[in-house]
């Protein structure tokens, strides 16, 4: 059986192009108080009129509205969604139900601490567990995200620097690294000097060792890295950057490569982030919302943002007297829901789970890697972790590409593999799996790249053509961005 | 371990296949020594019913709207919330999908996008908004850097009745790149100090900030601002923390603003003891190419269907990397899912409806409380009242009442230690606002 069949879509159009006047969605409760007339209680110069172009539609259409558009999403309650660095695991049902608990949801981020003891045992308890899991000393859940959690623990590095005298000028960043590495450097007022990689895909040692100096703050890496590869000589390049008065800040986009089994509080790092919406299950949403906790050694905690959840006896409380913080990034305590998920997850996976969870994910990824080198080129021959970078070298001499290929496994019925990154692989296919699909969801996978391999020789236009059995065929992405239509007009 | 759908043989085969004979043997890379030898710390694996018995335990230790009636706001307000936009956001197909940068099979996220910066254009009076970005502080935040990069000056003014943390997030910030902030004061209606502002602006300014209603819930002085920061060339960057309120009062985008930040969480998030929230940025479409985040354009596929993509993504950190506009890549995707739904809900009838009962609830209030009122600017539902002892003393006296207070002043200005920021929302009964006034005032109301 083939694992797509003929969809058939309804199609949708935009909200305001449903509305019509008098229609409505919502009830209000009767104004309890005396009605008195707006204009008699503000002057008219501070009120508009209407809202413009606000829609009016009904619950049932609004209801038909997104539950339309929702079908023309890929999710990962649908199938495999092999995107490298972005870790698409399965969202677990129990960590939305414990969210939404009204008890934890419905609570004032303003309230007094008395009253908001289940909550601060929820922030406390997840750092505690996220120091055990990475052996670090002290932890920040204030960063909403990877990047806001790189700018802080740049900051942090740049305060202790300074505190030494002298925050320096430059941050090293492997060529394998995030975009957000080089953007959240540069927003802490550092320059970035770019490492290469060597023939195994892994830091060029030799010359990290020329390029640092006394004016490298620290050196930014990922672990294991975009190639799905440990970086083997970590203690050596630890040892490198901390001679020279240096520090190392840990990208920890990757972690669910190493729970259980090595912790980078162990190998020499400085300081790290790592994503609750990668590793620790919460959802993607689309984009957003995530959370990146900040997890450093001790002599970086003085910094971490304010106020700190610690605990007082029996007490939890928030202090925000650290006359070294470096500040704040986010109102409040940040992604609180998102913290609430996690730690649910850490609860629900356990400490043998979680290293389970670690297992099957390396294992899925060399899964794929042995059943799929034969058919696609790795540019690299080193031994992964938990995902596995392809290019389309093979392919290309075809006249296809990476994006003719990704867009060919949509009509397979799976979501692509992150593309063209890392940019050190021309062409590049990062697959990873995660430790949630079944033998025979990975093998499905396989059988279709391997399918398409095949399609690449004996018939290339149904890639170049593809998809086909999407909602839409390949959109203009040139002509969206020249003429650049953000908003709907009536 | 029920997140796990590998049998003991399929590992076994995969194992084969991968040609190692144990699991361990596939972390071979990771040098021994560095090798976790002890088990973790953490407790084993708990059944799902000792965990809700759990989360449940911890949502009974603290209080909650559930039970307690809120006055308290300062940037998180509590507001009706409607039944539909769980139903939505509940839907695997928008919670559980990743960020659209596969546009064939990522439609509905795309096109639900392009509504949410439709639908802020249209609250702020802007032309062109972003796909979110992650709260009210990181917004303001960006929306400084992008005035200093558009006008390549270094110095921005910044009201003191902006919220005091949003102040401290741009701080952070702008630390390290030769930003120059200065404190814009306030007179005793709660505005801007206008002729202060006069006196300060000039034309190495890039940007003045101004919040409103501002911090202290005053409909600030907007237009004279907006008006003065321009005159020197300045961006005018004004912050909403209230967003609910743009059902009703004039938006920034008609009095002339260049760029809009703020905080969305009025409009359908719970207040979830402070995020996820939603960062709001909108602005002038002649300064589209210097915003910071995604965007969602409108497009057609090879057969001239209409779609949606992300596009303008040469701003972006994955493909600038240091000289992007900014180095966000995850924002609040369902977050803004959330306030596109409660806007198309309310619609433009609801939304006026909804702003007005918080005005008319709130005003009653400001007639009870009379002259214990600090500032003597217009309002829209959050006020500072001062009282006759510690804030914090009058709140734990309401608590006994099922009322939670609001927010004690010298928490971020000590210097009004015996002032509340108090905030009436339509969520609040005419009863209890009797009664927080009569506490207030200590003079019995009579009904």
């Amino acid at each position: 059986m083939t694992r797509t069949s003929v969809t058939s879509l309804l199609n949708e159009p935009l909200i305001f192009e449903r509305s019509g006047p008098g229609k409505s969605a919502y009830t209000l409760p009767r104004l309890d108080v005396e009605d008195v007339p707006v204009e008699e209680i503000l002057d008219s110069k501070y009120l508009r009129t209407e809202v413009r172009g606000f829609p009016e539609v009904s619950e049932v259409e609004l209801i038909r509205h997104y539950t339309r558009l929702s079908t023309w999403n890929y999710h990962i309650d649908l199938g495999m969604y092999p995107l490298g660095s972005c870790t698409m695991k399965y969202n677990p049902k129990l960590n939305e139900r414990v969210s939404r608990i009204p008890g934890i949801a419905l609570t004032h981020p303003l309230q007094e601490e008395q009253h908001s003891q289940g909550n601060l045992e929820i922030l406390f308890r997840l750092q505690e567990c996220l120091k055990e899991l990475t052996a670090m000393d002290a932890v920040s859940l204030q960063p909403a995200g990877g990047a806001q959690a790189e700018l802080i623990g740049i900051l942090m590095i740049r305060a202790h620097l300074t505190r030494k005298g002298n925050p320096r000028k430059f941050v090293l960043i492997p060529d394998s690294a995030h975009g957000t590495n080089p953007a959240s450097a540069v927003l802490a007022g550092y320059e970035v000097i770019s490492i290469p990689s060597d023939k195994k895909g892994r830091i060029d040692v030799k010359v990290l060792a020329e390029k640092m100096s006394e004016e490298v703050a620290c050196l930014m890496l990922t672990n294991p890295n975009t190639m799905g590869i440990f970086e083997t000589h970590i203690e050596e390049i630890a040892q490198i950057v901390h001679q020279r008065g240096g520090l190392i800040y840990m990208d920890g986009a990757n972690f669910n490569a190493l729970m259980g089994y090595a912790r980078p509080g162990e190998m020499g790092i400085d300081v790290l982030h790592l994503n609750l919406h990668k590793t620790f299950s919460t959802p993607h949403g689309g984009g957003g919302p995530g959370s990146g906790p900040v997890v450093c050694k001790e002599h970086l905690a003085p910094y971490l943002p304010v106020p700190r959840v610690e605990q007082e006896g029996e007490l939890y409380r928030l202090n925000s007297d650290k006359p070294e913080s470096v500040g704040r990034v986010h109102s409040f305590y940040g992604n609180f829901g998102m913290a609430v998920r996690a730690l649910c997850y850490i609860l629900s996976c356990g400490r043998e789970g979680l290293k389970e969870l670690s297992e099957m994910a390396v294992l899925s990824a060399n899964y794929i890697r042995r059943r799929l080198e034969g058919h696609y080129e790795l540019p690299y021959d080193t031994d992964i972790l938990h995902e596995v970078v392809f290019s389309d070298k093979k392919q290309h001499k075809k006249g296809v590409t990476t994006l003719d290929i990704a867009k060919r496994l949509i009509d397979y019925g799976f979501h692509p593999p992150t593309t063209y990154f890392p940019l050190i692989v021309e062409g590049a296919l990062m697959i990873e799996p995660t430790e949630s699909h079944s033998k025979e969801e990975l093998d499905a996978f396989i059988d279709a790249m391997i399918a398409i391999s095949h399609e690449v020789e004996e018939d290339p236009e149904k890639l170049l053509s593809a998809p086909t059995t999407a909602k839409l065929t390949r959109l203009d992405e040139v002509r969206a961005a020249r003429s650049a239509i953000l908003r709907w007009e009536p | 371990m029920r997140y796990v759908s590998i049998t003991p043989e399929e590992k076994r085969l995969m194992l084969k296949a991968t040609g190692v004979d144990r699991v361990e043997d596939l972390f071979a890379t990771i040098p021994e020594n560095l090798r976790l030898s002890k088990t973790l710390d953490i407790p084993e694996a708990a059944s799902e019913t000792d965990i809700l018995k759990y989360f449940h335990s911890l949502g009974r230790k603290n209080a909650s709207a559930e039970d307690f009636e809120y006055f308290l706001g300062a940037g998180a307000y509590n507001h009706f919330i409607p039944t539909v936009i769980d139903s939505v956001i509940s839907r695997s197909e928008f919670y559980t999908c990743y960020t659209p940068y596969q546009p064939e099979i990522s439609q509905g996220t795309l096109q639900a996008t392009f509504e949410f910066q439709t639908l802020i254009c249209q609250l702020t009076g802007m032309e062109v908004a972003n796909a979110s970005l992650y709260d009210g502080g990181s917004a303001l935040a960006e929306g400084v850097l992008m005035a200093v990069r558009t006008t390549r000056r270094q110095k921005v003014l910044v009201a003191q009745s902006v919220h005091p943390e949003y102040r401290r997030v741009l701080e952070t910030y702008a630390a390290n790149l030769d930003i120059q902030l200065q404190e814009l004061p306030f007179t005793e209606s709660g505005c801007v100090d206008v002729e202060a502002l006069e006196r300060l602006v000039s034309e190495d300014h890039a940007a003045v900030v101004i919040q409103s209603p501002n911090f202290f819930g005053v409909l600030d002085d907007v237009e004279q601002a907006i008006g003065l920061s321009q005159s020197v060339g300045a961006l005018s960057v004004v912050v909403v923390s209230e967003a609910l309120s743009l059902g009703l009062l004039k938006p920034p985008g008609e009095l002339g603003a260049d760029i809009v930040v703020g905080e969305g969480q009025s409009l359908g998030i719970p207040l979830g003891f402070g995020g996820p929230y939603l960062g709001l940025f909108a602005t002038k479409d002649k300064y589209k190419r210097q915003m910071p985040g995604r965007l969602v354009g409108q497009t057609v596929d090879s057969e001239g269907r209409q779609g949606y993509v992300l596009t303008l993504a040469t701003r972006e950190q994955h493909i600038r990397r240091q000289k992007a506009t900014s180095n966000i890549c995850t924002n609040q995707g369902l977050c803004a899912l959330v306030a596109a739904v409660f806007l198309s809900v309310l619609g433009k009838q609801g939304i006026r409806e909804l702003a007005e009962q918080n005005l008319k609830k709130a005003f009653h209030l400001r007639k009870l409380l009379g002259d214990s009122l600090v500032f003597s600017g217009a309002t829209f539902n959050e006020m500072v009242v001062e009282c006759s002892e510690d804030p914090a003393e009058i709140n734990r006296q309401l608590v006994s009442e099922g009322i939670i207070g609001g927010l004690p002043l010298g928490r971020y200005f000590p210097e009004r230690s015996n002032q509340m920021l108090v905030c009436v929302t339509e969520q609040n009964s005419l009863e209890k606002i009797n009664r927080l006034a009569d506490v207030l005032t200590s003079v019995k109301v009579t009904l």
